[in-house]
């Protein structure tokens, strides 16, 4: 039993993003955080934990900054730590071949990650790792509780709001819910920074990550806006209404 | 080379972006395959220009969205070098499961699209733009709007495909209905409230707007994180939905770097602000300072008078 969740450490949602040499200048980034769906799976995971579910083994994939993410995760409440040490870009099949072994490896047969990461905005690791190991998936959940075998979670789905049951294992992709986070306390930070983080390599994994199939060409800033024209008062309210069919022509 | 068309749907039938992933697809494929996940717009796909075939997977699975039993049903279908769908979020789960099932990797939201394959797509919600060569084979989602639609006048055979793949995830109960009012990630217009807008009740004025326009509703983190009957699903920005329709009009938005991430890509921008150095009107075509209570009625009277004539 216990969960894993999959965290990534992105750069913080508040930030900037520049480019240097058509590259996103990471050295520019100086605040990297949890992508925010994904501190919503590690809040349901403790929760589940908390309900007797077993440990929370918290794994992410990424350069050796990312281990921070794991102290933070171990701050709340995470068990065991993860770390799967990648230096370089990885395109979707080596990233789930990756954490497929790590999560083989923890043993555990629930996963939980953000529906998608807040840097690439893909979404592909959750049905994509769940379909590499086996498992079910239900994407875009708020809430999972688990008994027995089986767990009950509720979806946005394409029909709406509902109540889906799925039987373990399982891998669920969380959006944002009412759920409140944590925040972690002294000793909750005391203690995480003692707690070890088991790096592994590819090799130590038993896995041939091969070569990147996607080949990142250029990062670029997106086009400037040319300044707009500004008008005071409601009074302008039918002239901005006439340029918006003459000269945009969008209405 | 050949493409398989991952078709869309809402509400029972086809999405038109599905003519736009057939749109993308006739420039890059000679033959051009367009699977119905439980059939649904079948007859629809068979009508746009270009498609060669269409298959109408059928079978129990189908009743609810299931992403893995849905792939499985899917996958062995599959023929060609590029696997497309739309980056709407079924599409996007769908199509990752599918890639993952047949050893490909998948590359979301692209945005551009040439031979090769070369692809352009906004990362950090469009605070930045990627371009990327993928080796074929591959999967790729597509954004809607941002390919050119396929015209009618396909008549492409269609076949039938019976699956009995076991359904993994039931739905128990429906909590709530999806919203009638178009997504704001597909609308062409969109018009978005912030917290200046004072009360959750006031987004009834946006709706009012909305309707005239036809345009979806959304709302700012801000809105979103302060008021629980704003759901998360109307917000717009770096951690809800990134939106680029031909107009996007914010109402008491201040103009947070996380907002503007996720709408300054689009067409045209209106920014009504009572506080003129908000950051909203940097990325405004239109910016007008006035509240909202003042500008909101005289916009809803011209756009109305306007648009009846």
């Amino acid at each position: 039993m216990g969960v894993a969740v999959l965290l990534k450490q992105v750069p913080d949602t508040t930030a900037k993003i520049s480019i240097s040499e058509d590259r996103v200048d990471e050295a520019s980034i100086t605040k990297w955080s949890i992508s925010p769906y994904d501190e919503y799976a590690l809040e349901n995971a403790i929760k589940l934990k908390e309900s007797g579910f077993g440990d929370v083994v918290a794994i992410t994939c990424g350069p050796s900054r990312s281990a921070k993410c794991l102290t933070e995760a171990a701050a709340v409440g995470a068990d065991r730590l993860i770390h799967i040490i990648s230096e370089s870009p990885l395109d979707s099949i080596q990233v789930q071949s990756l954490l497929s072994a790590a999560v083989k490896e923890s043993g555990c047969e629930v996963v939980m990650c953000g529906k998608q990461a807040a840097d690439t905005n893909s979404g592909s690791t959750g049905p994509g790792l769940a379909t590499t190991l086996g498992f079910s998936c239900v994407g875009g959940v708020t809430e999972v509780s688990i008994e027995g075998g089986n767990a009950s979670a509720t979806r946005l789905g394409p029909s709406g709001l509902e109540q889906v049951e799925v039987a373990v294992p399982c891998v669920f992709t969380f959006d944002k819910g009412d759920s409140e986070l944590r925040r972690p306390n002294v000793r909750g930070i005391m203690m995480a920074k003692k707690k070890p983080v088991d790096g592994f390599s590819a090799e130590d994994l038993g896995v041939d990550v091969g070569d990147s199939m996607v080949e990142i060409k250029s990062h670029s800033s997106p086009p400037e806006k040319k300044p707009g024209q500004k008008f005071v008062g409601s009074d302008s309210v039918p002239e901005v209404v006439s340029k918006l069919r003459e000269e945009a022509n969008v209405i | 080379m050949s493409v398989t068309v991952i078709s869309e749907s809402s509400n029972g039938s086809l999405h038109p972006v599905t003519a736009q992933l057939v749109g993308a697809a006739s420039s890059l494929g000679e033959s051009i395959t367009v699977i119905c996940p439980g059939g649904v717009g079948s007859s629809d796909a068979a009508n746009i220009a270009g498609v060669t075939k269409v298959i109408s997977v059928e079978g129990d699975c189908f009743e609810s969205y299931d992403c893995v039993a849905w792939s499985k049903a899917i996958s062995p279908l599959v023929e060609g070098d590029l696997v497309l769908s739309s980056s709407s979020a079924v599409g996007r789960d769908l199509v990752s499961s599918i890639a993952a099932s047949m050893g490909v990797p998948v590359v979301q939201d692209v945005t551009s699209l040439t031979e090769g394959f070369s692809a352009t797509r906004p990362i950090f919600s469009g605070k930045a733009i990627e371009e990327v060569s993928i080796s074929s084979p591959c999967a790729i989602s597509l954004r809607a709007n941002s390919f050119e639609s396929a015209g009618d006048g396909g008549n492409a055979e269609v076949s039938t495909v019976n699956v009995s793949q076991d359904i993994t995830v039931a739905v128990k109960q429906a909590l709530a209905k999806a919203s009638e009012r178009i997504d704001v990630s597909e609308a062409d217009i969109v018009i978005s409230g912030g917290r200046g807008m004072g009360e959750p009740a006031n987004f009834s004025h946006l709706e009012e707007v909305a309707d005239i326009l036809g345009a979806a509703v959304g709302a700012s983190r801000a809105a979103v994180d302060t008021w629980g009957e704003i759901p998360h699903s109307m917000q717009v920005g770096q951690t809800g939905k990134t939106v680029t329709p031909n107009l996007y009009i914010a109402v008491g938005i201040s103009g947070a770097i996380q907002h503007l991430a996720g709408m300054r890509s689009s067409k045209f921008i209106l920014a009504i602000n009572k506080d003129a150095d908000a950051p909203i009107f940097g990325v405004a075509d239109y910016g007008i300072v006035s509240t909202w209570e003042e500008a909101l009625p005289v916009l809803k009277e011209h756009l109305s008078d306007l648009l009846s004539n």
